[in-house]
Formats: structure tokens, C-alpha cells, sequence
């Protein structure tokens, strides 16, 4: 008879599993970092976990004055595996705070599993327009910046060239949606095309010959991580460079894409918060000890990232460890009490940053590669977003 | 249940009768242990036991290799939750639109793919998921590729009392009886009439359509109830995970409930919730201890394949199961 | 739509069909001769891509790393076939469907372990920009370098299969094993080769379009699908029927997504009518396919005699 196999397989099976349960202790930070580990955009999500665990190590492992744990998972780009992995992290792991989503689609499918048990997020990335308005929740913090803001900066900067026509192209998702928002919210002049592509989509002849046609004198777009490297190589092998300025938001434009597509890169023009050389002390620093570690030039996922440790550093702090008095923990987020490495920091009513934004040009960082440089004027000075009126916050 | 408990014999009897006493006591169980993180594991296995029992049900006693499945479960989930994201809420009303819903596709996608044999139905179910698939992708006022996020559950109200899915532990029981219901249907229906014509169909329908069976009609009645089933586990999937995308119609998901079916064994009662329950465990627990579980995985099924050729219920029952050829 | 828009979205859509005829060739020949359903013909196309990158990055050649790529996944292939496949021609579809899933799990990880879950491949760097092909039409030069490609293929094929003695062997396998075998062809040789075959045509097609998609664990699984259609219309086991069966997918879908996105943008707002446009273009391939199965069932050129 072999059901007893199957039997002690099944039993086996199960201690497995009961082998898998850590021991919950008290007087830590537990932190669940989801984040997209693996895929061609795995650069964002790397990048974010490194800046914030940097920040910890820095810190002497502690945030706040409380040993931390870090727990870090990969949701392989699929909105179902993270949902899979906040619920592990909330329910069984019983985390203080979640953390680390790259892509705004993700974050929206796995978000109701941290509001649902009451658990803070800490939004490293992902700002969707829904959660600074009408959908805004006071466990939701974001700490990068509004989705549309780095395109409303991008706009203005377009107005500021005389630049009349532009053909716009992002992902069909939400950020997408929100980038070329803002960016329309901004420019003055004539949009010739609005192409919404498929995330994560990475052959992009069909929409090249497109704008071709259209015969723009300047593409806009917003594809992050990998979407955004094959795009500007294709570009650039369709001859479209010649003829159309390519303007770019900060995420196209940074360190990740630099390095993939090399010389063509060199004097285009982005838009950030945040830019490798500025000089207050928190980013000289951070810049200096990431190079060290990692051995290569941080990105602004990789500031956002450190931000996000810094942030939760302060809150612990200033309620003195006691994690258990939720209420105060969000009261000391949102004062934001920490020096971050954009320069000043704070939240608006909606929990969103107000902030400066820049506009940057890609050149030589002396040693035969190229970097991110700002120009020193903001192109958009303690901006906040367009949303805030409709969330029921108000401070 | 008993009828058959008989039928099997002692020792087979009484782990039946332990398995069911677990799946009941499970939730408590769990609980107890401080384990209650793994109730939405078993909600899963037991909604996946059920899309791949009604699976099964086409497949191993239908003789109907159909890749298109998922479609079925996709479309009882996405009409579910399109419906409580437009503010309707009754539990009642989700299950009938969803019988209604798959039933009609059912009934256009059987009708004509039925017409076809071998790879070329196989080919045709297929293609009839994938355009499903795609259209959930283009319709963005449901979410699109991104996915619908459905806060609300179903809500059943029982003579003064309200059931909502919301609660883990109504889900699991609710799915729990589903489950239960379909498994006794499924063994009163192997031995009756219609499931010896089945048989008989499935296993030379040449011969049978000979003999005098309306072979086209009895084969579209078993996939438009098979379709009916799958509708009811994507309904409750959705209720369990708040959130459906298009992937669920996807033909690696129809692939996925057709591994569950010949891995615990094609045309057996307890294939379909054998096989859902060793992939997922199988995948729970080597994910937490390696990143590269599914690895060993596919190397558990290619065993399963090689060398258990009748699926895991097959290997525990020794013998050919009543029921199959 | 200006014509020089159509053209270039043609050539466009000449070079999609190209490459999946690659994947169709190798695929259609497995089914055809060895009656097996393979569904981890996608993970040979993701082996090859992630052995080019590899070697390309090793060697510092675009050619070398490409030739060596197709040699290996060919040996790989051939490989499988022996130690495992080969178990399977005996059994029943969903046997095959379940083991060759099994396989799948197995490759997709398996890459994984060895070469983590992406590696970088570009395009050589002769060919990074564009060609001038008419006044005002501009084409990668790398895309031209895949529609070289794919024809030479093609052709060499068809020659192979119509011309030489080898050929001839698998026509007959593909129109009918029991006789074949009974004429005296050494079947067991036969099937090994024609596996590394459709091996090695699946790391052309992997090598060539890595600098374009992405060369990652997965890549296979959409690609397969498609395959599989283009043969189902094409008629499984010949390979003319691959190629006239990719180049009509591969029109279909690329024309279907930019003239629909064009027509819908008239009366949709942008993201519906981005979303529509490829999504509806994708259900023509398959109402196509479906059409097709109505009107000649065995396909449009069945190689069963």
C-alpha cells in the first residue's frame, strides 16, 4: 500500500514549513522590503535596497536607536508576488514597516495588504496621483516625489527651450499616465503624438517609425529601467537623434541607462530632484560611502532609497523606540525630522514631499565616463503637486 | 461520500475521512499553532483543487485536452469583480452572473472547438483563452494589464445572517464546500449513465458515436458544466486574493491547472485537489528555503511523469482506479 | 498614414515574421516527425540567447559569440533529445505536455543559477545606427542584419529539405513515420538531428533579437505560444508552411497594431487606443488561425500526405 509514502511526504512537507517560522522578538525595527530584484528594470529595485540598507549599515545596523531588520524580497515585476509577499511580511513576519516598490502598478496591487492590518508604507519610488488626492491614506508615506512632478519640471524646462511640438510616449500604467499629465499640465506648445506603449514592452520599431512620421522637434518620454535603454538604443540606430531633441525625465537619464547605452547620452538634458554632485553635507557623504561600497555612481533610486532608512531613523527616534504607539510614529514621519540628501525635506498635508526640482545634463565626470550634472537655479522651486486638494488630509 | 468510502475499502476509507476531518479542524489548527499566515495558502488550495477538479472533469474523463481553461476561471473572477467594483456586492448575484457568463462562453467556445480533434482543438481552446486574455488587457476602464483591485467581497445573506468572503475563515469554508460538493457530484457521476457514455465516448468515440451516442452533445454538456465549475473557482479567487489581472487567462495559467490534473492523476475523483495541493505546497516550501524551488519543482513532475504514470492518486491507490481505462 | 510609414512598419513586420519562422522551423519539424509537443522549445530559445550573451561577452566578437551560441545549444539539444525526449515519443500528448513543462521549470531556473537572471547583449557596434534605404526612409542597419539573416536561412531550408537526400528523410518521417521506418531510414539518428536542428535554428533567433528584447529567464514562454500557432496554421510539419505561416502572423500583428491604433486614436482617448490597438491586433492572428482551421483543417500547407 503506498499511501503511507504519500503520508510522510505530506508530514515531511509540513515540518518543512513549521522549520521556515522565525521567532518574532521584541525591541527591533522589522522592515519588509519588496522590491523588483530580477527582470531588466531589476536596476531600480537594486539600486533602492542597496541606498537603504547603506543607510542602515551606516547607522551601525540600528534605525533609530533599535537593531533593524531588514527582510528583502523580489517581486519579479508581478503585482500578484508582491501581494504574495506583503501579506508574508505583514502576517507572518509582523513587520513595523513596508517598504521598497519600485513600479507603481505593483504598488497599487499589494498596497491594501499593509492598509487593510494597519501597516505603514514607506514609498521609496512609486507616488501614484490616486494616493496624493483622492485615495490618500494616513499610512502612506511617500518619500521620493509626486509621479508627475519630475515631467512638470520636464515641461517648463521645454517652455524655457522654445520648444513648439513634442510627441510623447510612456507605458500604459498608471505612472505613465500621470508622467504625460504632468508634463501637458506644464508645456505651452503643440503635443503632435501621445503613444502609450505596453510596460515592459522593449522592441519599440513600431512606435520609432511612428514618431518618424510625426516629424516632432522634440520626443518626450517616460520609460524607466530597461524600457528606457532599448528605447534610446533604437532611437539612436534609427537615425532619430540627428534631427529631434530628446528630452528626458531624471529616470531615463540616470546612471542605470548611462552606463548600458554610453557616448549617445552625452548632452542630453533630464530633470530630477536630485543629482549626484550636490553639495550639502548628508549627500557628499552618502555619495562617497555608496562608491565605496558598491563601487559605482549611486542613482536618484538609490538617494530615494537612503531616504527612506534616514526617514524611518527619525521616526524611531523621536518616539524613542515605542513602535507600538502608532499614532505618534505617524506624527514623527510626518514632521520628517532628518537631513536628506536632496537638501530640505517636507511633506505636504497629503503626505507627499514639497521640493525643488533641477535640471541636469549628462557629461564627463573626468575619468572617461559620463554623470549627472545640475544646473544650480531649480527649474521648479517648493513644488508640490496638483492632487492635494482632493485628499480629505488636511494636516 | 459514504457509497463511495464503501466502495474504496478500509484503509483508503479512513484517510479519506482523516483528510476531511483535517480540511475542517484546518483553521483552528493553524491557528493554534500561530500559523494562521498559511489560512490564505490553504483558501488557495482548495479554490485551485476546485478549478482543476472541474478541469478533470473535461480532461481526464472527457478525453478533452483543453488548453483553454483558465479562460473559464478568469471570466467567473473578472465578472465578479467587475461587478463588486461597480458597487454590487451580493454574493448571490456573483455566483449567478458567473454561471451565466461561463456558461454562454462555454457554450460558443465548446460548440465550435468541438468540431475539431486532437491538436487542433487543443490549438483552438487555446486560442479562444488568448483572445480573451487580450481583451482583458485592452479594456482599461477594468484595470487592463494592470489589474483590478477589488476592496469588497461577496456578501451572502443566509435568513438574517451575513456572510462576508472578507472574512478568511468564511472564505475557507465556503470553498471549502464547493469543494466538498463538487468531489461527491464527481464520484456519483463516474459509475451513473452519463458517465459510463463518457467513458465510453472518451475512450473511442468512433465506436461510440456507432452505437448510437449524440457524442457532440454529451461532449458539450461536460464542458460547459466543466466551464460552470472553473467560473465558480475564479469567482472565489477573486474574493480571495481582492484582485484579478489578466494573467489569470493567460495559457501558462491553463498549463499550470493541467500539470495539477495529470499530477494527481487524470480521471480520478481527488486528482484535481491532490495535484493542487502538492504544487502549491511543494512550491511554498521549497520557495522558503531556496530561491530556486521551482527547479526542484520540475524535477518532482518529471519523476512524476517518468515513473508514476497514473499521477499521485494512481501511485497511493496501486491499482487502476474505477473509472479509468 | 504616409507610405513611407507603411513600409517601414512593413519591414517592421518582415522581420518579426522572420524570426518566428526560426522558432516555427524547428518546432514544426519536432511535431511533424516525432509527433511530440514540446513546450520547452522556448527555454532552447532562451539557452541560445543567454549562451550568445555570454560568449559574446567572453570573445568580444558579435559573430564568434553568435556561432558558438548555435553550436552549443545545437549539442545541448541534441543532448535532451537522447537522454530524455526521447522516453516521451512513445507516450500520450499530455505526458509530453507535462514533461516537457517539467523541463521549463527545470531550464528557466537552471539559467538562472548559472547566469543570473539577465545578462546585457548589445548589437555590434557596426551596426548601431542607420541605413539609408530610400530619401527619407531610415532603417537600423541591425534589423536589415536579421532580415539578411532570416532569409539566408530560409532559403538554406528550403534547399535542405527540398533538395538534398536529408531532406528528403524528414518529409518522409514528417508524411509518414510507420512507412518511413519500415523503408529503412535510421529514425533514432533521424529524430537526434532533427531536434538539434530545430535547437540550434531557435539560438539564431535568440543571439539575433537579444539586443533587441531583452535576454532574461522566461523570454521563451512568449514566444512559444506564438510558434505554435504559426505552425498550426502553417501545417504541422512543413516548413513552408512555417515561413508562410510566420510571415503572415507577423504582418498581421505588426500592420494590425499601427493602422488600428491609428483608427481607434479617431474616437478613443490615447491610452485606450494603445491598449486596444495591439491587444485587438493579437486577436486577429488568432481569429486567423481560427479561420483557417475552419476553412482547411489541417493547415495551409499539410505536410501529411
Amino acid at each position: 500500500m503506498k499511501s503511507p509514502t504519500v503520508a510522510a511526504a505530506v508530514a515531511a512537507l509540513l515540518a518543512g514549513w513549521l522549520g521556515v517560522l522565525p521567532a518574532h522578538a521584541a525591541d527591533k525595527v522589522k522592515v519588509g522590503f519588496v522590491s523588483t530584484l530580477s527582470g531588466p528594470s531589476s536596476a531600480l529595485g537594486v539600486d533602492i535596497r542597496d541606498g537603504f540598507l547603506l543607510a542602515v549599515k551606516l547607522n551601525g545596523g540600528k534605525l533609530g536607536n533599535l537593531p533593524a531588520e531588514v527582510l528583502v524580497s523580489d517581486d519579479q515585476f508581478k503585482p500578484d508576488v508582491a501581494k504574495q509577499l506583503f501579506e508574508k511580511n505583514i502576517k507572518r513576519d509582523k513587520v513595523d514597516f513596508m517598504t521598497g516598490v519600485v513600479f507603481s502598478n505593483i504598488m497599487l496591487a499589494a498596497l491594501p495588504e499593509a492598509l487593510d492590518a494597519g501597516t505603514i508604507y514607506i514609498s521609496p519610488n512609486a507616488a501614484p496621483s490616486s494616493m496624493a488626492g483622492k485615495d490618500c491614506n494616513p499610512l502612506f508615506f511617500a518619500v521620493s516625489w509626486p509621479n508627475d512632478a519630475y515631467h512638470e519640471a520636464a515641461g517648463q524646462y521645454a517652455n524655457t527651450r522654445d520648444l513648439k511640438s513634442v510627441y510623447l510616449v510612456a507605458p500604459n500604467y498608471q505612472a505613465g499616465k500621470d508622467s504625460l499629465a504632468g508634463f501637458k499640465r506644464t508645456f505651452k506648445g503643440q503635443v503632435v503624438g501621445e503613444n502609450y506603449t505596453k510596460l515592459g514592452q522593449l522592441d519599440y520599431a513600431a512606435e520609432l517609425a511612428e514618431i518618424r512620421a510625426a516629424r516632432p522637434q522634440a520626443v518626450y518620454i517616460f520609460l524607466p529601467g530597461g524600457m528606457g535603454i532599448n528605447f534610446i538604443k533604437q532611437y539612436v540606430g534609427a537615425g532619430l537623434g540627428k534631427d529631434t531633441t530628446l528630452l528626458l525625465p531624471g529616470f531615463s537619464a540616470d546612471q542605470d541607462v548611462i552606463n548600458p547605452v554610453g557616448a549617445a547620452m552625452a548632452g542630453l538634458f533630464n530633470t530630477a530632484h536630485w543629482s549626484p554632485d550636490f553639495t550639502n553635507l548628508a549627500n557628499v557623504k552618502f555619495v562617497a560611502e555608496f562608491q565605496k561600497e558598491y563601487k559605482r555612481v549611486p542613482t536618484l533610486y538609490a538617494s530615494q532609497g537612503y531616504d527612506a532608512a534616514l526617514l524611518i531613523d527619525a521616526a524611531v527616534r523621536d518616539t524613542k523606540g515605542k513602535l507600538e504607539d502608532q499614532a505618534a510614529v505617524k506624527k514623527a514621519l510626518k514632521a520628517a525630522r532628518f537631513e536628506s540628501v536632496r537638501g530640505p525635506f517636507k511633506f505636504n498635508t497629503n503626505q507627499y514631499p514639497i521640493q525643488n526640482y533641477y535640471v541636469r545634463t549628462i557629461g564627463n565626470d573626468g575619468k572617461g565616463g559620463l554623470v549627472n550634472k545640475s544646473f544650480n537655479e531649480p527649474i521648479l522651486k517648493n513644488h508640490g503637486d496638483a492632487y492635494v486638494q482632493s485628499c480629505a488630509m488636511k494636516g | 461520500m459514504l457509497s463511495a468510502a464503501r466502495r474504496l475499502g478500509g484503509a483508503q476509507a479512513s484517510a479519506m475521512l482523516g483528510a476531511a476531518l483535517l480540511a475542517l479542524a484546518l483553521p483552528f489548527v493553524l491557528r493554534a499553532l500561530g500559523l494562521d499566515f498559511y489560512q490564505s495558502l490553504a483558501s488557495r488550495i482548495v479554490v485551485y483543487a476546485i478549478a482543476a477538479t472541474s478541469l478533470n472533469l473535461v480532461l481526464g474523463y472527457g478525453g478533452l485536452v483543453s488548453f483553454g481553461h483558465a479562460a473559464f476561471v478568469g471570466l467567473g473572477a473578472y465578472t465578479t469583480g467587475i461587478l463588486i467594483a461597480e458597487g454590487l456586492q451580493s454574493g448571490t448575484l456573483h455566483l449567478a452572473a458567473t454561471l451565466v457568463v461561463t456558461a454562454a462562453f462555454a457554450l460558443v467556445i465548446g460548440g465550435i472547438s468541438l468540431r475539431t480533434r486532437g491538436v487542433y482543438f487543443i490549438m483552438i481552446t487555446l486560442a479562444f483563452a488568448q483572445m480573451l486574455f487580450y481583451f482583458a488587457n485592452s479594456v482599461k476602464g477594468y484595470g487592463g494589464d494592470e489589474g483590478l483591485n477589488v476592496r469588497a467581497r461577496s456578501l451572502f445573506s443566509l435568513g438574517g445572517w451575513l456572510l462576508d468572503l472578507k472574512n478568511p475563515l468564511a472564505l475557507y469554508y465556503v470553498a471549502l464546500a464547493v469543494l466538498a460538493v463538487s468531489l461527491m457530484a464527481l464520484a456519483r457521476f463516474v459509475p451513473s449513465r452519463f458517465g459510463r457514455a463518457m467513458l465510453a465516448i472518451r475512450d473511442d468515440d468512433v465506436r461510440a458515436e456507432a452505437i448510437g451516442f449524440a457524442t457532440y452533445r454529451y461532449k458539450l454538456v461536460m464542458f460547459v458544466v466543466a466551464g460552470m465549475l472553473g467560473g465558480v473557482a475564479g469567482a472565489l479567487s477573486v474574493n480571495l486574493q481582492g484582485y484579478v489581472s489578466p494573467n489569470v487567462l493567460h495559457w501558462t495559467q491553463s498549463g499550470t491547472l493541467m500539470v495539477m490534473v495529470i499530477l494527481g492523476g487524470v480521471a480520478t475523483v481527488w486528482g484535481g485537489l491532490m495535484g493542487a495541493a502538492v504544487l502549491l505546497l511543494l512550491q511554498e516550501v521549497l520557495g522558503s528555503h531556496t530561491e530556486h524551488g521551482e527547479f526542484w519543482t520540475g524535477w518532482v513532475l518529471l519523476a512524476v511523469v517518468l515513473f508514476a504514470r497514473r499521477g499521485l492518486v494512481g501511485l497511493m491507490l496501486g491499482r487502476p482506479s474505477k473509472g479509468a481505462a | 498614414m504616409s507610405g513611407l510609414l507603411l513600409l517601414e512598419q512593413a519591414l517592421n513586420g518582415l522581420q518579426f515574421g522572420l524570426m518566428l519562422f526560426l522558432l516555427a522551423a524547428g518546432l514544426t519539424l519536432v511535431f511533424g516527425v516525432m509527433d511530440m509537443i514540446n513546450l520547452a522549445h522556448g527555454s532552447l530559445y532562451m539557452v541560445g540567447a543567454f549562451l550568445a550573451a555570454w560568449l559574446v561577452a567572453l570573445t568580444g566578437s558579435f559573430v564568434l559569440g553568435a556561432i558558438g551560441a548555435v553550436i552549443l545549444t545545437a549539442l545541448f539539444g541534441m543532448a535532451l533529445e537522447m537522454v530524455l525526449l526521447r522516453t516521451l515519443y512513445a507516450r500520450d500528448h499530455l505526458s509530453q505536455v507535462l514533461a516537457t513543462y517539467a523541463l521549463i521549470l527545470i531550464l528557466n531556473e537552471g539559467v538562472k543559477m548559472i547566469f543570473g537572471n539577465d545578462l546585457p547583449l548589445s548589437a555590434p557596434a557596426a551596426l548601431a545606427g542607420p541605413v539609408e534605404l530610400l530619401p527619407g526612409l531610415m532603417y537600423p542597419a541591425y534589423r536589415l542584419l536579421i532580415l539578411g539573416v532570416g532569409l539566408a536561412i530560409a532559403l538554406l531550408l528550403w534547399l535542405l529539405v527540398q533538395k538534398t537526400r536529408l531532406g528528403a528523410l524528414v518529409r518522409a518521417g514528417a508524411s509518414n513515420r510507420t512507412m518511413a521506418t519500415a523503408m529503412g531510414t535510421n529514425i533514432t539518428r533521424l529524430f537526434t538531428l532533427v531536434f538539434g536542428v530545430g535547437a540550434a535554428l531557435c539560438a539564431v533567433a535568440g543571439a539575433l533579437l537579444g539586443p533587441l528584447l531583452a535576454v532574461q529567464v522566461g523570454m521563451g514562454e512568449n514566444i512559444l505560444i506564438l510558434a505554435f500557432v504559426v505552425i498550426v496554421i502553417g501545417g504541422i510539419g512543413s516548413i513552408r508552411g512555417a515561413l508562410v505561416g510566420a510571415l503572415l502572423v507577423g504582418a498581421i500583428d505588426t500592420l494590425g497594431r499601427t493602422v488600428l491604433q491609428h483608427v481607434l486614436r479617431e474616437f478613443l482617448p490615447p491610452q485606450w487606443a494603445s491598449a486596444a490597438g495591439p491587444a485587438f491586433a493579437s486577436v486577429a492572428v488568432y481569429v486567423f488561425m481560427a479561420a483557417v482551421l475552419a476553412l482547411k483543417p489541417q493547415g495551409l500547407f499539410p505536410a501529411r500526405g
